[in-house]
C-alpha cells in the first residue's frame, strides 16, 4: 500500500508538472519540481540532524525509567484494568504481565523497547490459543489497544516541532492526549462489540 | 475551563517527566548520569536511521506539491474536510498515518514546515501523528509473529480507533487552539 502511494506521488505530480507545462508553455512547473526534489532531500537530512539531540534525552531518561523500575510501577498500576479487559487471560500468566509492559512502553513513548515486548505478549496469548491460524478476542483487543497507541510523551513529534521553530513545542501533548483517549476507548469498545458480530464469530468448524 | 486543563497538561508534563524519572532513579540507586548517557546514545542512531525514509517521502510530496497536484486534490476533497473542521492539507496525513509511521512523520515534517509548526495546520498534523499509530505495520509484524492467518475483527477495530483518534484531533485543536 505504501509503495503504491508513495508512487502514485511522484508520476501523478510529474504527468501533472508536463501537463501544465504544455498548456501554459512554459516550463516553469517541470523546474519546480525539479527544486523540489533536490530541496526537499536536504531538507531531510537537516531534520534529521536537528531530531538527534532531542531523541538522545529523551532515550536517556527512557533508560533510566527502565533500570529504576518506573515502569514496573506503571505496570502494577495498570494491573486491576487489565483484568477486566482480558477477562479471559488468568491474572498471573505471563501474556498479562508482557501485555502491561508493552501498554506501559508504548504510554511512556518507548517505540523500540515496545515492539519486543509486545511480541512477547503474543507469543504468550498464542499458548492460550486453541485454533493456532485464528485470533483469539484477547489478541485483537491488545492490537487495538496496541494500534491505537496510548502515548503519554509524543517525544519524536516534539523533536521536530522544535527543529521547525515552534514557539511552544510541547503544546500538543494535551491535545493528543485527548485524542489518544478517545481512539483508545473506541478501538476496547469496537474490539469488544465486533468479537459478537456473526461475521466475526468463531466458527465450531474451525476447532 | 477544560481549555486551560488540556494547556496546563502540556505546559507541565515535559517538566515533571524531567525531574521525576532521575529522582526516582537516584533514589533506587542507579547511577543516573550514567545510565542516561547510555540511553542517549541510541539517539543519534535513531536520527540517522530515519534519513533515508524521509528523504524518499519529502521529495515525493514535494514533487506532488509543486506540480500542483496537492492543490488539485485538495479543492476536491475540501468539501468533505471542511465539514468537521479539518483542513484539506491535512489529508495527505491522515492517509499515510495508518499504512507508514515513518512516512506519517515524513508528511507531518512537511506540513510543519510549510505551514509552521504553531499554525492551525502544524498543530493538528503533531495531534495527529502523536495520538494515532501505524495500524497495518503493527498488525503485519504482531500477527506474523505468531502466524495468525484469520485476524478476524482487528483490522475494522483498529481503522475505526484511527478515524476516531483523527477526528478527535481535529476537534480538540480546533477547540483549545
Amino acid at each position: 500500500m505504501i509503495n503504491i502511494i508513495w508512487l502514485a506521488l511522484l508520476v501523478i505530480g510529474v504527468i501533472m508538472a508536463v501537463v501544465t507545462s504544455i498548456t501554459t508553455g512554459s516550463f516553469d512547473p517541470l523546474v519546480q519540481v525539479t527544486d523540489a526534489l533536490f530541496n526537499q532531500s536536504k531538507t531531510a537530512v537537516d531534520l534529521a540532524i536537528g531530531l538527534i539531540g532531542l531523541m538522545a534525552l529523551w532515550l536517556g531518561l527512557m533508560k533510566l525509567a527502565e533500570e529504576s523500575g518506573l515502569i514496573d510501577l506503571i505496570a502494577k498500576a495498570v494491573r486491576p484494568i487489565m483484568v477486566r479487559l482480558f477477562p479471559e487471560i488468568p491474572a498471573d500468566h505471563p501474556a498479562m504481565g508482557a501485555m502491561i509492559m508493552n501498554i506501559a512502553a508504548n504510554m511512556l513513548g518507548l517505540g523500540n523497547a515496545a515492539t519486543p515486548l509486545g511480541l512477547k505478549a503474543m507469543q504468550e496469548l498464542q499458548k492460550l490459543n486453541e485454533k493456532a491460524e485464528t485470533a483469539t478476542n484477547a489478541m485483537v483487543t491488545f492490537l487495538a489497544i496496541n494500534t491505537s497507541s496510548v502515548t503519554i510523551i509524543p517525544a519524536t513529534v516534539i523533536g521536530i516541532r522544535v527543529s521547525a521553530g515552534s514557539g511552544n513545542p510541547a503544546e500538543i501533548i494535551g491535545t493528543a492526549i485527548f485524542a489518544t483517549t478517545c481512539s483508545t476507548i473506541v478501538a476496547v469498545t469496537a474490539a469488544k462489540l465486533f468479537s459478537k458480530l456473526p461475521r466475526f464469530q468463531l466458527k465450531p468448524e474451525d476447532v | 475551563m477544560f481549555e486551560s486543563v488540556i494547556n496546563g497538561i502540556s505546559a507541565l508534563a515535559i517538566p515533571i517527566v524531567i525531574v521525576v524519572i532521575p529522582v526516582y532513579a537516584y533514589f533506587k540507586k542507579v547511577k543516573v548520569y550514567e545510565v542516561f548517557v547510555e540511553g542517549a546514545k541510541e539517539g543519534f542512531q535513531i536520527g540517522v536511521k530515519i534519513i533515508p525514509f524521509l528523504v524518499a517521502i519529502l521529495a515525493a510530496i514535494g514533487v506532488f506539491r509543486a506540480s500542483g497536484a496537492m492543490d488539485l486534490l485538495v479543492k476536491i476533497l475540501g468539501p468533505v474536510t471542511d465539514a468537521i473542521g479539518m483542513p484539506a492539507e491535512l489529508i495527505t496525513m491522515a492517509i499515510m498515518r495508518p499504512l507508514s509511521g515513518s512516512g506519517a512523520l515524513g508528511v507531518m515534517t512537511e506540513l510543519v514546515n510549510t505551514h509552521g509548526a504553531d499554525s492551525m495546520i502544524g498543530r493538528m498534523a503533531s495531534t495527529m501523528m502523536g495520538s494515532t499509530e501505524t495500524t497495518f505495520y503493527v498488525l503485519a509484524v504482531y500477527f506474523g509473529s505468531v502466524s495468525i492467518k484469520n485476524e478476524r475483527h482487528a483490522v475494522p477495530a483498529a481503522l475505526l480507533a484511527d478515524l476516531t483518534g483523527i477526528i478527535a484531533a481535529v476537534f480538540i485543536c480546533n477547540m483549545v487552539f
